[in-house]
């Protein structure tokens, strides 16, 4: 299942790519279309930060996922780049898991 | 990202120039496949599948959502939609690609498969054909290089640490997509007014798809919040659309 799921993502992906290099420019342009494929990357970027830092299972939670993403998001703010931003989700996660767990 | 190709009146850039950027560009978000082979194999997929995750998806944000969404329980098909959704704006880039680059339709299939964020954001700063084709090329070269192999040593490394979840691993995931959102609304200022809302978009699209995900988490099947969350998108759209026409 999870082949099957990389195989459709890998093509699916790749078949987008080719699309916009292919079709005729008027296909995408409306303005419509192009605020929503702005918006809808933006909605779903927004829905998993969200989920993958309170959800446990089925259940919300609060614990040192949240202070990892506070910790990211002050690492932003400074202009870190990208993967001083994620390290200092995990270390401080971890951190927060060594000190409470 | 709206610059227009081949004004006469600048000069050429220096080939060395566009080299540099391209490199500077490529080499630093190359790297970063070195996060994503550590929160696939994190999330458990297997050495092999987050290697062909980066050698035939190739867009970040696709490959992080469809692990992360496998490893939090979610439906493998369900995690496939959500990555998709995040991959259909590079054929945004595409367009606007096809149109700067004109490349022959023998080079467009390889091409196409580094048409992501970072080799269009380079491209399309290039004043002329020339140096957006070779900006477009040394950041395609040196960034699904770089991606590729930091993914596996990301990966294999991962494997020899053991337990995820004690090294904080898991919070990976969402500060990505954290670093991605950033840059996608970067220069987002606050908004008072729907009027401001419909300029900008962004932040409220962000905060309703984020409450729309938790509301939904605890009923609906995992990997479903996040397609439901979508919906904002054109919510937002149509709303702001229906209070900008009454005032």
């Amino acid at each position: 299942m999870i082949w099957a799921a990389i195989a459709v993502v890998a093509a699916g992906c790749y078949a987008v790519k080719v699309l916009g290099l292919s079709v005729p420019a008027s296909v995408l342009e409306r303005p419509l279309i192009r605020r929503l494929a702005a918006l809808v990357p933006i909605a779903t970027l927004a829905a998993l930060i969200a989920l993958q830092t309170f959800g446990e299972g089925r259940a919300l939670v609060v614990d040192a996922r949240a202070a990892g993403l506070a910790g990211a998001a002050v690492a932003l703010l400074l202009r870190a780049p990208f993967l001083v931003v994620v390290a200092v989700a995990v270390v401080v996660t971890a951190g927060v898991r060594a000190l409470t767990g | 990202m709206t610059a227009s190709p081949t004004p006469a009146s600048l000069p050429a850039k220096p080939r060395a120039a566009v080299v540099r950027d391209a490199l500077g560009v490529g080499i630093a978000v190359g790297l970063s496949g070195f996060a994503f082979g550590v929160t696939s194999a994190g999330a458990g997929m297997s050495t092999a599948q987050t290697c062909v995750l980066s050698l035939l998806v190739f867009t970040g944000a696709s490959q992080f959502a469809l692990v992360t969404a496998i490893g939090a329980g979610g439906a493998p098909f369900a995690a496939a939609a959500g990555a998709l959704f995040l991959g259909a704006r590079n054929a945004f880039y595409g367009l606007r690609l096809a149109h700067l680059l004109d490349l022959p339709p023998k080079v467009r299939p390889l091409a196409a498969q580094w048409v992501i964020d970072e080799t269009s954001a380079v491209a399309l700063a290039q004043p002329d054909r020339a140096s957006a084709r070779l900006g477009f090329t040394v950041t395609g070269v040196s960034l699904y290089l770089g991606w590729n192999v930091t993914t596996l040593v990301g990966a294999l490394g991962a494997s020899a640490l053991g337990d995820p979840s004690a090294w904080g691993i898991d919070a990976a995931g969402p500060a990505a997509f954290l670093a991605l959102l950033a840059s996608m609304t970067r220069g987002t200022g606050s908004s008072g007014s729907w009027r401001r809302v419909r300029d900008r978009p962004e932040p409220v699209t962000a905060a309703v798809a984020a409450v729309l995900a938790l509301l939904c988490l605890p009923v609906v099947p995992a990997g479903v919040p996040v397609l439901v969350a979508a919906l904002a998108a054109p919510a937002v759209l149509i709303v702001t659309r229906r209070r900008g026409d009454n005032s």
